[in-house]
């Protein structure tokens, strides 16, 4: 789970707010887990097991600076009746029978006053609402026992049990439940009033009549040494929800801990915030029969500043006390991707987009265990990004978990074994005694309401209205004056509005931005500048949505919601849905004009945002709050859409920036709880590019029309800018298409997929804009450094507009030029330009240090030309030492890298020359993602080497091979990169040349893509488990976390050093990239100064920093700002563009289009000719770099590198420099030192990585003889769940001594029994054999290099293997070579980026052969949906015995093809002489001519071999029957690859025959 | 963006000429552009950091119009042309186009033919007569004097017209253009291009009134009397002179202006008596001086049939292809070979003049010695002399293209009593371009010092936005 909200109240103890750190950014994930008796039968064999389940998700959770100091942990039970009974007399109280009493746990403050006067606020509320206060207990506690850290006692609460009694006002126990409900809510919120600041804060963990939640600030373990009560025989109950917190903040908060009063949570919600703002909105709109006058009290039904998790359990809480039921509210709450689903059932669908309009979304990967006491279940988000799987026993137990394994259940009782799906639930009714089939509950509730009458009857489809007629665009003169008004520049035409009228989509960029932040630019920038894209890391993945776009939707409905909590209404809400948001000026007309056509339901009105242009800057305050007021009474007056326009916009009326009216007005009617009773839409000339719409998206528009986006586009084809054959339409409907495929990067990027939820959800940080600008206008958006207000936004606007009709010569006939995305005379600052350029060249050519300080200078000195947050700052004034007291540049070189760019992006030449460099300078290379050539690990003739000492392990996991990774001194997981956080990338075809084929284990000329996500980091414990498996491969490399700045980073930071990273870097946005979106480079994350600050303070916080080295990265260029980054917290500084620059990068930003005509950027032969760069050239920059820094340091008085980190008290911002935007910044955030209270700021520790008590160790110890002498071993071993990564350390041993050809098949064979940790046989290499009689978990085979591993269950186990569950998800993901048979069922995304290796399965989750490149995959039962999306090479055999796998299997890059018949088959042998088994392995060299027969059936055969399997037998004894039902899944570019490679090779042989 | 790999695909065209033997028969322009521009544009590589486009003094938006050219949207491309140059049919002639020494192409192969492009979008411009007068609909009232009919005077006389105001042009010649119309010959730049300007101009309300020289004809006193502004851009007019044995006494030694003046109003149809005609027909020719101006000279002395031609430079041969690493994208020292050039000259190099040689007080040869040039201590280039190298070379006609030093200070200069600089010239920087006196403003070569026409339009644009400014508080101007 979990983003804190901005908090009045912050958690208990928790550190303030201070400098960049803010308690509101804490994030954390974790490992959850249930058990339950589904009859029902109460135990404390229950309550035992789930502290068991606890112990054994340890690994799941994380501890501090302290270990003993755990995140968080916690069990829900059902209240304990016998034990209450038993011990109510001692306490004097006089219980009521089970049912008719409900217990409050709750937290309270240790100071004896504040406590007593919270008791008695609690008693008096129970007594006010008519129940009856029963009386208090202590709950014994034990700290001492729990042996629980000072720090976690210091805020531990007194923590007392408060017992109530039905009262008469509560007919049954539901109306008693809601009672308690509204107990806490208003006892919680009249505490609050109180302003306690105590070390522990008052807070109820649970108050109800069925439920009971004991937890607290723990390990796992210490939850039941620290509570007596879970220890007593008498404590019972027949199920037990438990939870392990992986927080990336340590900070002791009791009350973070999970379960909450429903649920328990793995995941995160990324969409809170709209959905805290929706909720309010309704405030005036919702009504309750059950609830009644109740409700009132309830406000803030969502509390502010508590965790996302927290949001949630009060939304399902506010849910089934209004009458829905359990299933019901979870369905609402995240609903299945129902939109494009074409495989879902009529009914539920309906369903599905009936509460579409009742709710949005909460979105965000999520596994939510829930429970009322009397039904427990669980529910996976739609796109499955949690695992969560399940047992059931034959006597009655069922077992959730994230992961099998936490409890030693005998295989002969068990009798099904299954994984929740992607959006799917599981539900057991403990009172009916059973479980409930989804399908059953889900159909039940598709039934309850004709769904689909209703919607028939209700939903009005925007291009189902009669056509309208919308007003004509302008002549060119009148309409480049409107341009101009809006900001428009000739680069919005040529760079971002033509491609996408052309292509349908965003156009590709290359390199990093270096343009200023719009607070320092001297121009007007478009508002939507100041606000940066937040995007997942870490916490929580980002969606493809491309590949998986059947989760994404775009829906938008217009208008007004009915009633949350109106679950009876009599008469249905009409609805007006729109497929897209962007509306076309037809479109809008049909908005404006709706009233005629739906008999008065729907009341349009439309409100101007323009204002005289007499009143300049200052009229904008007035003309908005006219505005709000307007918008205010329109729907008071019932109008229920409210357009606001600047369509009045002329010379002589300005308009208000459509980005600030749309959010003043949306905020504005939150505020009066008014907003879900209209719909808002904006008629805008403003908006053009991804990112303006995005921005309003996210500040509440429904729907948009950039009515001067579509003008342009009619004014440009009329002056024949387009291609002929395209029409006008077309050319919008293409426009269109673009911007909603953008939408849906920027959307994915944070991982929420459908516009109703990230409408309003405010996934923004404003960077430079005054927190009372914000605070009013742009609420809840965080901002940190302040910047402009009102007063400097409207004098952009009034420029802007001033420009417009005004006489400026150049602007007569023609747009401003823009010059941000290419350099101009007239534009947009940048920080390199031809001057630096030129001189940084010749200076390393000619080893001309004075030339390099002309180029520092004029980079160092922003005056008048501000470009970056640094450039603010100036060195205080020190006592200077003589420079030869510095440390010698030969030092401080050895902590600069340079950046991670991927051989494939850049050249050979340009990527090898920088290794030589970096290793002669003792720095480090990075190898970015996509591998490196073998032969580059040995050192070269003259003693240089091309080894890059930084291998990155990329979501692509391109090249990644045991050998790749053993030959490393750093592993860098690439979690986000500055210049597309929260995506993916592509190489495309053209580029993959036969060498990059071979080093990324691809096939040339097939386009390779990185996936947005690792598909095997969904969250903070998954990055554990992959430092884990990393760590593993090579025990003397350290693993280093690549992260992206934004807000919030340093406590994603501090979890990454939690999950053990040795070494984290912060990226600005700026960086840059090979091929990125447009939007993204400009508008994604925040400038590395925030980050890395925020890193530092939060790292130090925690007591951290030692224990990791901090690397600052992005747009780094002199020796100032290498001072600068260290003095913020930088151990070392990357370089990237600029070492490019040195070795002859002359910035052409075509490194996308393979021209670049200096060789840098290129794979084409010709042009790499023309690289020049010289190892020497860079070095000599980075030894001027160097220099400058000592300059620096000698001038500050510091002799070592070591003494600058961390300490900002040599900063101060420079005042000389600022200008009218950048006057209002506070930098002082970045500078403030937290109190270190004696632990390291600096680098100076290491790492426990746990590594020494691995069951590895005793392989590496047994397999002696076969690592040493190449004798086989045999090694028989039993595994659980808490053995990780086994096989993994071995293997490294493995490709460190033999590389990537490993030992002889089964030199090392190992018969394992039981259970598989995460990552059975990561990265198993060649010669190792893992045989398994169990199960595994997830990520089983992971990066597979080689080995082979067969897994079915073992004898005694009486399930039918073929129908359940073996292995977890995302296995073989980013296989490489190796063999895999698994004797049942896999889970999601089962091989995914597989590029070589063998499986076979007997069934799949959705998702399976997921951006497959290579190997060959067996699966011979059904596969869930999206089969081979993004599968760009190897080949699927699927059974598809009920005929309908197209449906399950994404088209858009495969084909699907019979099973060649045996005749053609023995044509094909007699002329192949198919050498299919070479030395007893699988070898397959995929050929069109293949003999498809022959390899699948000896891959069953061997699957039977190795696993004995019961299916693999029965097809192969039928074989005639079954083979033709298989399906070959070809790639279309994979099949057109290998035939011009066989036509190449026929052209050879022919040659050799001429020849011969 | 141009084509994507057109650089890759086609290569450089540049002008054609007409045969040597040909064109030393007239003073007509003898080349012509290459018939398909639009591959030329093709070759653009719309480059993210356009170093050409930093590399040109008028920062002319080179990629945007390049990709016009390519794509055939040429009226487009004139609009972007001239929204930087006033005058593109002026340097797309006479521009020694550093552009294309910064252009990214010439990096790694031929420069893209930026200058002839230039040349092609305005000459569309005129053909189609896209090009006309854009006159202010106000006037503003104010009055402002330019001193200097050069491409400085002319720029900024056209900018400020154009805002309204009312600008009056003084030439002490007799015709406009300054330099351009006489220190470079016809053959070089057809004077018809300057009268077409000239035309539009007066259109556009600037009044030229020509045989009026300030500080003799006119005082400086009645100017500042009757102008709210005055606008210095009377050129650099003052010669480097070689003042060695022989230079005074002999004849037969001349500044080159002297020659290309002449030469150029006989052209134009003027009366220059013959006896102040200078004439090379039949002599041996040395040009001292190995700059364009020289180049001019030969040309000319080519064709009025000189004997023999000699060109002497001071400095040593610069290198054939210089290192581009260490050069691009700044203007290298590099050998370069004139059309004058190649017409018929001998180029000699590091040789220095010691003494003109005479007989009944003409000039009939110069004695030269060969220099040295090394790097002093400072690092400076310090020259010597080598012993023994000492030669002589036949000269019945000797001029002078040594550059100039500074501008003509007696006159108007002295008469007004502006500062000036530390090397002669006008004083004012290049923000304001405010001279040291009230309203009083100067540009081009009067400010800078001998220049290329290129920067005297820059000089002459930007002075004319801080006049504006200065007259009326705020300017529509651009820089």
């Amino acid at each position: 789970m979990s983003r804190l909200m901005k908090q009045p109240s912050l958690p208990m103890s928790a550190p303030k707010k201070q400098g960049l750190y803010d308690p509101a950014n804490e994030h954390d994930s974790c490992g959850v887990g249930f058990v339950a008796h589904i009859k029902n039968r109460k135990s404390h064999d229950i309550v035992e097991k789930g502290l068991e389940i606890l112990l054994r998700l340890t690994h799941r959770g994380a501890a501090g600076a302290d270990p003993r100091e755990g995140d968080g942990a916690g069990i829900l039970l059902q209240i304990p009746n016998d034990f209450f009974q038993s011990i109510a007399p001692e306490l004097g109280i006089n219980l009521p029978e089970e049912g008719k009493y409900g217990v409050g746990m709750v937290f309270l403050p240790k100071d004896e006053s504040h406590r007593k006067a919270c008791e008695k606020l609690v008693e008096q509320t129970i007594s006010d609402e008519g129940q009856l206060f029963l009386g208090w207990r202590d709950v014994p506690c034990d700290a001492i026992r729990a042996d629980l850290p000072e720090s976690v006692t210091a805020c531990e609460p007194v923590i007392r049990q408060v017992f109530i009694g039905t009262g008469d006002n509560s007919a049954d126990q539901d109306a008693f439940e809601r009672k308690l409900y509204v107990i806490r809510r208003v006892a919680r919120n009249l505490i609050d009033e109180l302003g306690f600041e105590d070390e522990a804060n008052f807070y109820f963990a649970s108050m109800s009549s069925r439920t009971i939640v004991y937890k607290g600030m723990f390990h796992s373990h210490q939850v039941g040494t620290y509570y007596e009560d879970l220890r007593d025989a008498r404590m019972t109950s027949a199920l037990a929800l438990v939870h392990q917190r992986f927080s990336t903040n340590t900070f002791p908060a009791w009350e973070l801990a999970h379960p909450f009063r429903m649920v328990a949570h793995n995941g995160e919600i990324n969409t809170v915030r709209g959905n805290i703002n929706w909720m309010n909105a309704r405030r005036h709109s919702m009504k309750s029969e059950l609830l009644g006058d109740d409700l009132d009290k309830l406000w803030p039904v969502i509390g502010e500043g508590q965790s996302d998790t927290a949001c949630f359990d009060n939304a399902i809480e506010l849910l089934t006390m209004g009458g829905y039921s359990l299933a019901h509210a979870a369905m609402l709450l995240i609903p299945e991707a129902w939109a494009g689903n074409s495989l879902m059932d009529e009914k539920r669908k309906a369903f599905y987009e009936y509460h579409a309009a009742v709710m949005e979304p909460w979105d965000g990967p999520a596994a939510v265990a829930f429970t009322d006491g009397r039904q427990i279940g669980a529910t996976l988000d739609r796109n499955g990004l949690r695992p969560a799987r399940y047992l059931i026993t034959d006597d009655d137990l069922v077992l959730m978990a994230s992961e099998m394994g936490v409890l030693d259940i005998p295989e002969e009782k068990i009798v099904k074994k299954w994984r929740l799906q992607p959006g799917k639930m599981f539900l057991i009714d403990l009172e009916e005694g059973k479980i409930i089939p989804e399908a059953d509950l889900k159909a039940e509730l598709a039934d309850q309401k004709p769904y689909q009458k209703i919607l028939a009857e209700t939903q009005v489809q925007l291009e189902s209205l009669p056509k309208e007629v919308a007003p004509m665009a302008p002549e060119h003169d009148a309409l480049l004056d409107k341009q101009q008004a809006f900001g428009y520049s000739q680069e919005d035409l040529k760079f971002l509005m033509t491609p996408m009228a052309i292509s349908g989509q965003e156009a590709t960029g290359s390199m990093g931005n270096d343009n200023p932040l719009a607070v320092l630019s001297n121009r007007s920038r478009h508002l939507s500048n100041y606000f940066r894209q937040l995007f997942a890391q870490v916490t929580n993945p980002p969606i493809d949505p491309i590949r998986e776009e059947m989760v994404m939707s775009l829906t938008s409905i217009i208008g007004p919601r009915p009633n949350l909590l109106g679950l009876d209404a009599e008469e249905p809400q009409m609805r007006l849905e729109v497929h897209q948001p962007i509306l076309t000026n037809i479109d809008l007309e049909k908005v404006r004009h709706i009233e005629r056509y739906t008999d008065g339901q729907f009341r349009t009105t439309t409100l101007s945002m323009c204002y005289t242009a007499d009143q300049g800057a200052a009229g904008m305050e007035a003309a908005l709050t006219r505005l709000c007021e307007a918008a205010e009474k329109a729907v008071n007056e019932h109008y229920n859409i409210v357009i606001i326009s600047d369509r009045e916009m002329d010379a002589d009326h300005m308009a208000i920036p459509s980005l600030l009216a749309t959010s003043a007005v949306h905020q504005h009617l939150i505020n009066k709880g008014l907003r879900t009773e209209a719909g808002l839409v904006v008629e805008t000339g403003s908006a053009r590019e991804i990112h303006h719409f995005a921005t309003l998206a996210g500040y509440g528009a429904e729907a948009i029309n950039p009515y001067l986006a579509f003008e342009t586009l009619f004014d440009l084809q009329r002056s024949g800018q387009f291609p002929e054959e395209l029409t006008l339409e077309e050319i919008k409907t293409r426009y269109i298409k673009a911007i909603g495929k953008g939408l849906y990067k920027v959307m994915s990027k944070m991982g929420i997929s459908t516009y109703q939820s990230y409408c309003g959800a405010q996934i923004f940080e404003a960077i430079g804009l005054s927190s009372d600008f914000v605070a009013k206008y742009f609420t809840g958006t965080p901002t940190q450094i302040e910047g402009v207000g009102l007063d400097e936004i409207s004098e952009e606007a009034s420029k802007l507009h001033r420009t417009a009709f005004g006489n400026a010569q150049v602007y007569k006939n023609a747009l401003d030029d823009g010059g941000e995305y290419a350099w101009r005379v007239r534009g947009e600052e940048h920080m390199l330009g031809p001057d630096t350029i030129a001189k940084l060249q010749h200076a390393v050519r000619t080893d001309n240090y004075n030339l390099y300080k002309e180029y520092a200078d004029h980079i160092n000195d922003q005056t008048g030309r501000l470009l970056t947050l640094r450039g603010l700052f100036k060195f205080k004034d020190s006592n200077a030492i003589p420079i030869d007291e510095v440390e010698s540049a030969e030092n401080i070189v050895k902590r600069f890298v340079t950046g991670a760019m991927s051989f494939g992006s850049i050249s050979h030449e340009a990527h090898s020359t920088l290794a030589i460099a970096m290793n002669r300078l003792g720095g480090k290379s990075n190898t970015g993602e996509g591998g490196e050539e073998p032969e580059r690990f040995t050192p070269m003739e003259n003693g240089d080497s091309m080894r890059s000492a930084i291998k990155q392990v990329a979501s692509g996991r391109f090249g990644v091979t045991t050998e790749y990774l053993a030959n490393a001194d750093q592993i860098q997981i690439k979690m986000a990169q500055g210049a597309k956080p929260g995506e993916g990338g592509q190489l495309p075809g053209h580029k993959v040349d036969q060498r990059i084929g071979r080093v990324r284990h691809s096939t040339p000329g097939v386009g390779l893509i990185s996936p947005p996500p690792h598909h095997d980091i969904y969250s903070i414990e998954d990055l554990a488990q992959l430092i884990f498996d990393l760590k593993n491969t090579n025990t003397d490399a350290d693993i280093s976390v690549k992260l992206v700045s934004e807000i919030g980073v340093g406590t994603v930071a501090a979890g990454v050093v939690k999950a053990h990273a040795d070494h984290v870097v912060i990226a600005g946005h700026d960086g840059g990239t090979g091929a990125s979106p447009l939007t993204s480079i400009k508008h994604a994350g925040a400038p590395w100064e925030l980050g890395l600050a925020e890193t530092q303070q939060t790292l130090v916080l925690n007591r951290l920093r030692g224990r990791t080295r901090l690397q600052a990265d992005g747009q780094m260029r002199t020796g100032r700002d290498v001072v600068i980054a260290a003095l913020l917290g930088a151990d070392e500084i990357a370089f990237g563009t600029i070492a490019l620059v040195a070795e002859g990068c002359i910035m052409m930003r075509k490194c996308h289009l393979n021209t670049c005509p200096v060789g840098v950027a290129t794979q084409d032969p010709e042009l790499r000719k023309k690289f020049v760069g010289k190892p020497e050239d860079v070095v000599n920059y980075f030894m001027f770099v160097a220099e400058e820094a000592r300059e620096i340091m000698a001038g500050l008085g510091i002799r070592t590198y070591d003494e600058l980190i961390g300490h900002t008290e040599f900063l101060d911002t420079n005042d000389a420099i600022r200008h009218w935007k950048s006057e209002g910044l506070d930098l002082s955030p970045l500078l403030h030192q937290v109190d270190a209270k004696e632990a390291a700021i600096h680098h100076c520790e290491t790492q426990d990585h746990g590594l020494d008590k691995l069951i590895d160790n005793k392989l590496i110890e047994q397999s002696k003889s076969a690592l040493e002498d190449k004798k086989p071993v045999i090694i028989e071993t039993p595994i659980c769940n808490v053995d990780r990564s086994f096989g993994t350390m071995l293997s490294g041993k493995v490709a460190k001594k033999y590389g990537m050809k490993g030992l002889a098949e089964d030199s090392i064979v190992i018969n394992a029994k039981g259970t598989a940790g995460q990552s059975l046989g990561a990265w198993l290499a060649r010669g190792v054999t893992i045989d398994l009689a169990g199960e595994g978990n997830d990520y089983v085979g992971k990066g597979l290099s080689g080995g082979r591993i067969a897994i079915y269950p073992p004898k005694e186990s009486s399930i039918k293997a073929d129908e359940n569950i073996i292995v977890g998800n995302t296995v073989l993901f980013g296989a490489v070579a190796g063999e895999c048979y698994f004797n049942g069922i896999g889970g999601e995304r089962f091989a995914v980026r597989n590029s070589g290796a063998v499986a076979v399965v007997e069934g799949v989750g959705d998702h399976g052969c997921e951006y497959m490149t290579g190997g060959t995959i067996v699966v011979l039962g059904e596969t869930g949906r999206n089969f081979a999306a993004g599968m760009s090479g190897g080949i699927a055999y699927v059974l598809d015995e009920a005929g309908d796998f197209e449906s399950r299997c994404n088209m858009a890059q495969v084909a699907l093809e019979p099973i060649a018949s045996e005749a053609d088959a023995l044509e094909a042998l007699d002329h192949q002489g198919l050498d299919l088994e070479t030395h007893g392995r699988v070898d397959i060299k995929h050929s069109l001519s293949q003999n498809d027969q022959i390899i699948l059936r000896t891959l069953i055969e061997r699957h039977v071999h190795y696993t004995n399997s019961a299916r693999g037998k029965m097809i192969l004894e039928n074989w005639d029957d079954y083979l033709p039902k298989f399906t070959k899944v070809m790639p279309v570019d994979y099949k057109r690859a290998l035939s011009e490679m066989e036509a190449e090779m026929n052209a050879s042989k022919g040659k050799e025959h001429a020849n011969g | 963006m141009g084509k994507a790999t057109g650089f890759k695909e086609f290569s450089r065209e540049n002008l054609s000429y007409a045969p040597v033997a040909d064109r030393i028969t007239h003073y007509n322009e003898f080349s012509k552009l290459p018939a398909d521009m639009s591959t030329q544009g093709a070759r653009c590589m719309d480059c993210g950091v356009p170093f050409c486009h930093n590399g040109c003094p008028i920062n002319n938006i080179i990629p945007d119009w390049n990709d016009c050219v390519y794509n055939g949207n040429w009226r487009e491309a004139l609009d972007i042309l001239h929204s930087t140059n006033n005058f593109p049919e002026f340097t797309g002639r006479i521009c020694p186009a550093p552009c294309e020494e910064a252009c990214t192409v010439n990096l790694i192969g031929d420069a893209v033919s930026i200058k002839n492009i230039e040349l092609s979008i305005v000459e569309k411009g005129w053909e189609e007569k896209w090009i006309a007068p854009q006159i202010a609909a106000h006037k503003t009232g104010k009055k402002i004097a330019i001193v200097g009919s050069g491409p400085a005077g002319m720029a900024a006389a056209q900018q400020l017209a154009r805002v309204g105001h009312d600008v009056v042009v003084y030439e002490k010649e007799n015709r406009v253009g300054g330099l351009m119309r006489y220190g470079i010959p016809n053959f070089k730049f057809d004077k018809k291009i300057i009268d077409r300007r000239i035309s539009q101009m007066s259109a556009e309300g600037v009044e030229f009134r020509t045989d009026v020289h300030i500080g003799v004809d006119l005082s400086t006193k009645e100017l500042l009397n009757d102008f709210d502004a005055v606008l210095l851009t009377g050129g650099s007019e003052k010669p480097r002179d070689l003042p060695i044995e022989g230079r005074d006494e002999l004849s037969g030694i001349h500044y080159a202006m002297e020659l290309l003046t002449k030469n150029t109003k006989r052209v134009l149809g003027d009366d220059v008596a013959e006896e102040d005609f200078i004439s090379a027909t039949g002599k041996h020719v040395v040009v001292i001086g190995g700059g364009d101006t020289g180049s001019d000279c030969i040309g000319t002395s080519s064709r009025h049939g000189a004997e023999s031609i000699t060109q002497l430079e001071i400095m040593p041969a610069p290198p054939e292809s210089p290192n581009k690493l260490t050069t691009w994208p700044n203007w290298p020292m590099r050998m370069r070979t004139s059309t004058s050039q190649e017409e018929g000259c001998e180029r000699d190099f590091s040789v220095a003049t010691k003494r003109f040689v005479g007989e009944n007080g003409k000039v009939t040869a110069i004695e030269c010695v060969r220099v040295d040039w090394a790097q002093g201590e400072n690092g400076q280039w310090q020259m010597s002399e080598i012993a023994g190298s000492e030669f002589t070379l036949k000269a019945d006609l000797v001029l002078l293209a040594m550059g100039f030093l500074h501008p003509v200070h007696e006159g108007m200069i002295e008469e007004l009593g502006v500062d000036k600089d530390g090397r002669g010239n006008v004083a004012a920087n290049d923000q304001d371009y405010q001279t040291s006196l009230d309203k009083v403003f100067a540009a081009g070569d009067m400010r800078r010092g001998q220049s290329l026409v290129v920067w005297a339009i820059r000089e002459g644009r930007q002075a004319a936005r801080s006049v504006d400014q200065y007259l009326m508080g705020s300017t529509d101007l651009p820089r």
